[in-house]
């Protein structure tokens, strides 16, 4: 197969799936009588400034996320618990820098060290149910991501204070906060530690394809016999995974908590754990391909803000238009795949028929 | 094989009595009443039916071979068709819509995985993350500016009828108010099953009984299961393995929607938002925990409609008895551990035990997040010391394409 057309392969699922999901927002919103031409106007308007920072912000987050979802899947490991363990670190690291008990800098350091500590030991959790008790992970981290919300629930009111008429973790002290990096005239910068998404997603890069570890996890994902054979320890592949996994998860709400919030309430975002995991599906789990899918995601829940402003539009069209992709998206792979292969062995039969000719017609 | 199964059977039967009883001296013991009240019952009953349907679904697409976690998805759908359909139809019209919109997030599933072959998981997920972006969307196009609805909630839906057998359940009332060791929580429990019994819950007992029928008693039956545990022999066979696992798939998704249905028009007043709390998830774990088939599935289903029930009724305290309950059958295990010389286990389950009791000695009721979070401890620590013994499809979750298997 030539080069271009193994490009033109490559894209047309993302963009057969981007045009589905386009014509099924639009069948949705003609039957539920809405304006379908200030939906679309509203969707593609440039955005402005600070709506941009706002998108690299929120795409960062869904980067890690969807990263920290990648690991898992690239061994067949169901890691559907990112929620939990972002909303538990987040608390945690939240609890840890609120005490103020280290200087300035340091306490952000140590405090990006304990987020990722406690993220990573309760992905641990569902990793040690897996290997020594046989629970699938599917099940068991769906069950750890609600019994998070609850501990977390009980710590704030057992811990936090009362901040006008929310209840939160104890305020980071100034000297401990990230400041903002400008990227756009006229607007705020972007969260410091949104710059870790980077560093994660070289680091991905890196492990997976530079070192024996991801070769084995990436082995494991595509034969699990096979690379039992050729001796890669399933167990140990399995938590390793997991807390790396549980490790960046735990990443996800840094940026926020050093850079806006400065404490943990009820008011801090959920949701990024499961958008990672639409993210990672919809990048087929690659470096590149979740920061583009990270970027539509967040491009689309921005500009859905507007929707109810400018359009009289529901903004949960876009929840309906994230989902569509991502189910298409996943057919649309198969699909390409399938076709991919059967193009395979049609060049393969035609060269080795051109090849062979002179002795059939001899025979 | 069958003194094998009647045996498994035994094991359930003398595990319900036994936590029956243990739970009857738990009341008398602590005095906490509403653990076992008919209205504590009646709660777990109504708060079990959705995770059993939940459960049946799973059932029904996994014996077939295809893991479906989008039963959570297919769930919030059927809650919509109920919202919209009871509003403007009756609740006949209600419970029909929510079964048909599950169907419906059934068919997705189906063609994603059977037709086309995407990873089980993998669409599953897709699927709930899309039934949750149209129910806020719809829900907001469909309700907003009726009467008593809103974005996030349908107007109060029409009730099922409901079947009242007061000549039984006003003495089992009596009995029930004497607070007699056993015999007051039968009259409870037959009190919970007299009063108010909602037809829709009738029908949702009664399709275990038909699944238990259809699929181990009839040729359809035979063929379904086979294609979940070795697909390439019932090719073999001439069974059409697509077939019959796109029609699982569809059903499944049909009873998780009956399931949503039931949720939005028996057990609240109307749809809402969320309302399905990941009870599709759990609906999953009971099905795992009561290994692929039908009793054990009801019984699990029960055990987290329990624990649910009981965070609505005076959960802080009735939880709190129950920590005694815990103990004691962790104690249970231990000696069972032991007497098997698994010193290891045994001692696991004995520091368990002692934490619980230290809990239940000194403290006088469990923090509100704590009742919140004991179904999925619970599910998590059943399936910790259960998941040795059960066995799956042998074919569950695996790609199938025709014509390559063997």
């Amino acid at each position: 197969m030539n080069a271009v057309r193994r490009v033109l392969l490559a894209l047309a699922a993302p963009v057969l799936a981007v045009v589905i999901s386009a014509v099924v927002a639009t069948i949705v919103l003609l039957a539920s009588g809405d304006d379908v031409n200030a939906f679309w106007s509203t969707m593609f308007t440039w955005p402005e400034n600070r709506n941009v920072v706002n998108i690299v912000n929120y795409a960062s987050a869904l980067y890690l996320s969807g990263i920290a979802a990648a690991i898992g899947f690239r061994m067949n490991l169901f890691n559907i618990g990112v929620e939990g363990q972002y909303r538990i670190s987040a608390f945690a690291a939240a609890a840890f820098a609120g005490a103020n008990i280290l200087p300035g800098y340091l306490n952000t350091a140590v405090t990006v060290v304990v987020a990722m500590v406690v993220g990573a030991l309760y992905a641990g959790i569902a990793a040690l149910l897996k290997v020594y008790r046989g629970v699938s992970e599917v099940i068991s981290t769906i069950m750890l991501n609600a019994i998070a919300g609850s501990i977390v629930g009980y710590f704030i009111s057992k811990i936090g204070v009362q901040t006008g008429v929310s209840t939160a973790t104890k305020t980071i002290q100034e000297s401990s906060w990230v400041g903002d990096v400008p990227i756009l005239p006229d607007a705020p910068g972007i969260y410091g530690l949104s710059l870790l998404a980077v560093v994660v997603g070289i680091a991905y890069s890196v492990l997976l394809n530079r070192t024996t570890f991801g070769f084995d996890l990436r082995s494991t994902g595509m034969s699990e016999s096979a690379a039992v054979a050729s001796g890669v320890s399933v167990k140990k592949m399995v938590i390793s995974a997991m807390l790396i996994s549980g490790a960046v998860a735990g990443l996800i709400g840094m940026p926020v908590l050093f850079g806006q919030a400065h404490n943990y309430g009820t008011s801090f975002q959920v949701g990024i754990g499961f958008a990672g995991i639409a993210v990672a599906l919809l990048g087929r789990n690659h470096p590149v391909g979740i920061a583009l899918g990270a970027l539509i995601f967040a491009y689309l829940a921005e500009q859905g803000n507007l929707l109810n402003i400018l359009a009289g539009v529901s903004p949960d069209i876009v929840a309906v238009t994230q989902g569509v992709i991502v189910l298409a998206v996943v057919i649309a792979y198969e699909l390409v795949r399938r076709y991919r292969v059967v193009a395979e062995q049609r060049e393969v039969a035609e060269q080795v028929e051109a090849h062979t000719e002179p002795e059939g017609a001899t025979a | 094989v069958k003194g094998m199964s009647l045996r498994g059977r035994n094991l359930w039967l003398i595990g319900i009595l036994g936590g029956f009883v243990l739970l009857s001296l738990i009341r008398v013991i602590t005095g906490a009443d509403d653990m076992d009240s008919s209205g504590t019952m009646r709660a777990a009953l109504v708060a079990s039916i959705p995770i059993a349907m939940a459960g049946l679904g799973g059932l029904w697409s996994e014996r077939a071979g295809v893991v479906n976690i989008g039963l959570e998805g297919m769930m919030i759908l059927g809650t919509l068709g109920a919202g919209y359909f009871g509003y403007h139809g009756g609740w006949l019209a209600g419970i029909v819509g929510g079964i048909v919109l599950g169907a419906l997030g059934g068919v997705l599933h189906a063609v994603a995985t059977v037709v086309v072959g995407v990873d089980h998981i993998v669409s599953g997920v897709a699927i709930n993350i899309m039934a949750l972006g149209i129910s806020g969307f719809l829900a907001e196009a469909m309700f907003t500016g009726l009467p008593g609805g809103g974005p996030t909630q349908s107007p109060e839906l029409p009730n099922p009828p409901a079947v009242n057998l007061s000549f039984i359940a006003d003495p089992a009332k009596t009995l029930e108010d004497k607070g007699w060791f056993l015999l007051s929580d039968v009259g409870s429990l037959v009190g919970a099953l007299t009063r108010n019994l909602s037809l829709v819950t009738i029908f949702c007992l009664l399709l275990f009984v038909v699944t238990a029928v259809v699929l181990w008693r009839t040729s359809f039956g035979l063929r379904l299961r086979s294609c979940g545990e070795s697909p390439g022999a019932a090719e073999s066979l001439g069974v059409n393995v697509y077939r019959f696992k796109f029609v699982a798939v569809v059903i499944s998704g049909a009873f998780a929607g009956l399931g949503g249905a039931f949720l939005a028009m028996v057990a609240s007043p109307g749809f809402q938002q969320g309302q399905t709390g990941s009870r599709g998830y759990i609906g999953l774990a009971a099905m795992i925990f009561g290994n692929w088939r039908p009793g054990g599935l009801l019984v699990g289903s029960g055990l987290f409609g329990y624990t649910n029930a009981m965070q609505l009724r005076s959960g802080g305290t009735s939880l709190h008895a129950l920590l005694l309950g815990i103990a004691v059958v962790l104690i249970v295990v231990m000696l069972l551990q032991l007497r098997g010389r698994k010193l290891r286990a045994g001692v696991a389950s004995g520091v368990v035990a002692a934490l619980a009791l230290l809990w239940f000695l000194s403290t006088d009721r469990v923090p509100r997040e704590f009742t919140t979070m004991a179904p999925y401890v619970i599910t998590l620590l059943v399936l910790a010391f259960a998941s040795q013994q059960l066995r799956m499809p042998a074919a569950d979750g695996l790609p199938y394409r025709k014509g390559t298997v063997g």
